[in-house]
């Protein structure tokens, strides 16, 4: 069970982190992220269905969501359709497009679900234990874990550079950065593509580790992704590296995982996770209002206790 | 062609919210011609357009009439971004012109990119730390001994004369200040004021920048223009303006455009 949560843990930790550009970096609250990942376990089902090296389905999920970010980009930079209303029309498109993915698969009409079952040694997982010969778990915790890592030191490598410099300005002060030279309309494009990229490649691995896909599987993604991040920047409150930042947000993904884990395990109905996610989320978003006030309080007290 | 004219403005005309109850002429046919070096002051009533004019001239917004030409190039129709290249912008609110969650020095480094393009290198150099480190010290404010602290963590006044350093570090074409020293207290005001006039001196920089304070428009520049209802009014340069006083003004004011000067923030003594 721990090791299930480890192993779910890190891919949804790739998709925290997509996430973080978009909400963190970008300011930008991007729904499309719950259409994205079903694309990219679409995609990669899909193609694992057809034939494709696993790897190279995993690749081709990841460019499959830098084009729907990049949709969502365009609509809200070029047709100046505000954030969230831009994210949701890219996630309802992308619910009709990954039943067409998903069609390319069995070739019929209305495929709203993939099994891998029968690719079961077809997937990344398979492939790495046929290498090292270490067991399907450990290859997903292997693979998980240098994925992850990876993703880590792509951002860390990305954000450092002039243009990831660009991007993350875009995101504190727009304004300022037209007055130094940046098109920000280039800037928030190319941020939502990175994110949904990483998160269309969550879904592929996600995909492949659960061996099934489903056309409603994305519904509250967006959310375990602020928790995972809430979670993580609240243990990592004083890192001050931004690498160690980004890791913070993968050990906030793993975590959820392990405590989700604990409470299935517990009893409670699989289905009342979701409204679990969202309470714990409004909660750790409005901590900071409520220290105030709470404050506050402590001070009028005080007052009248002197007064 | 090689002129002395840097920036000229013809019949430059701007109305926001056409065709609504709301509509208002913030530009009106506004003509204006700076030479290489100028140093022009702008005052104005409330709502004259003097922050319209700047954004027109920065690209903010497109003007609905007229021409933009910079040092000999029509810019009229370039995006807001393309022209950054030309101008060092200072705004009003200490907010504006700085990335409050970046470093001292990352915002340095995206102002130092301001005239070339973004790549995949590294986004600051050990060679620029060296320069920005030389330039801060110049403020004589001791950021150059802070250089990884957070903008955000900066008073108004650090923040305007580190806008102001990021405006000029790339020497632009022209340096344009929208009353940048108005939300500083008088100390500070006038130590950033200070500041920029010993930089516009040393870079001989073409500046516009517009001021509610009347004595400081008198006391800096060379030229002085007066806006009210879109227009210039009043434009007085050279042995005229070093004349000038605060009541002449105010007399001039009233004459060439039949009504009262109104700014709620103008200090006029
Ligand atoms: N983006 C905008 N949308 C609508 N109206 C605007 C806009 N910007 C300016 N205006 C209007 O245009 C007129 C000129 O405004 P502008 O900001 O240029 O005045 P100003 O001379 O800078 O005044 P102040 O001294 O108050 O800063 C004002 O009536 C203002 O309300
Ligand atoms: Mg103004």
């Amino acid at each position: 069970m721990l090791l299930s949560g480890l192993c779910q843990g890190f891919i949804w930790a790739i998709l925290s982190l997509g996430v973080y550009i978009s909400y963190r970096m970008l300011d930008f609250a991007d729904l499309s992220c719950e259409g994205t990942i079903t694309t990219g376990a679409s995609v990669a089902a899909m193609l694992i269905w057809r034939g494709c090296n696993p790897f190279l389905a995993a690749l081709l999920a990841f460019i499959a969501g830098c084009l729907a970010g990049t949709i969502t980009g365009l609509l809200h930079t070029k047709l100046k359709i505000p954030p969230i209303l831009a994210g949701i029309l890219t996630m309802i498109s992308l619910y009709s497009i990954n039943i067409h993915i998903m069609n390319l698969a069995t070739g019929k009409e209305g495929t709203s679900n993939l099994s891998l079952l029968n690719y079961k040694d077809q997937t990344v997982y398979a492939a790495i234990d046929r290498l090292l010969g270490i067991g399907k778990t450990n290859a997903s915790l292997l693979l998980g874990l240098v994925i992850a890592a990876a993703v880590i030191a792509l951002l860390y490598w990305f954000f450092g550079t002039e243009i990831g410099c660009a991007i993350r300005a875009t995101g504190t002060n727009e304004k300022m950065c037209r007055a130094q030279g940046i098109n920000t309309d280039v800037t928030k494009i190319i941020g939502l593509a990175a994110s949904n990229g990483f998160i269309a490649l969550s879904g592929a691995l996600l995909s492949q580790y659960q061996s099934y896909t489903d056309v409603g599987m994305g519904v509250g993604s967006i959310v375990i992704g602020l928790a995972s991040i809430i979670i993580g920047e609240t243990l990592f409150a004083r890192a001050k590296h931004f690498a160690v930042r980004l890791l913070g947000i993968v050990v906030g993904a793993v975590l959820y995982r392990i405590v989700v884990a604990f409470v299935i395990f517990s009893g409670m109905p699989s289905t009342d996770l979701k409204l679990m996610t969202a309470v714990v989320v409004a909660v750790a978003l409005s901590l900071p209002i409520l220290k105030n006030r709470l404050a506050l309080n402590a001070k009028k007290k005080n007052a009248k206790k002197a007064g | 062609m090689e002129t002395n004219i840097m920036l000229s403005l013809d019949r430059i005309s701007k109305t926001f919210n056409p065709g609504t109850i709301n509509e208002k002429v913030a530009l009106n046919g506004l003509d204006l011609r700076i030479e290489k070096g100028d140093f022009i002051t702008v005052i104005g009533g409330n709502g004259a357009g003097k922050s319209t004019m700047m954004n027109a001239v920065t690209g903010v917004f497109p003007v609905d009439e007229g021409t933009i030409t910079l040092d000999g190039e029509d810019i009229t129709g370039l995006s807001e971004y393309k022209r950054a290249k030309y101008f060092g912008r200072v705004f009003q609110d200490p907010m504006t012109g700085t990335a409050p969650n970046m470093e001292i020095e990352e915002n340095l480094a995206l102002a130092y990119r301001r005239t070339k393009s973004h790549g995949l290198r590294w986004g600051i150099s050990e060679k620029e730390r060296v320069r920005y480190k030389e330039a801060l010290a110049r403020l004589d404010l001791g950021l150059e001994n802070r250089m990884h602290a957070k903008v955000g963590l900066l008073s108004g006044g650090q923040r305007q004369a580190l806008t102001l350093l990021m405006a000029t570090l790339e020497r632009p074409k022209m340096l344009l200040l929208d009353e940048h020293t108005a939300a500083l207290d008088p100390k500070t005001a006038d130590k950033v004021l200070r500041l920029t006039h010993e930089i516009v001196r040393e870079d001989s920089l073409t500046t516009l920048m517009v001021t509610h304070n009347m004595k400081n428009a008198i006391e800096y520049g060379n030229r002085l223009i007066m806006m009210h209802e879109g227009q210039i009014i009043l434009d007085i340069r050279g042995e005229d303006k070093k004349k000038l006083t605060v009541e002449a003004l105010l007399a001039q004011f009233s004459r060439a455009s039949g009504s009262e000067f109104a700014n709620d923030r103008a200090l006029l003594s």
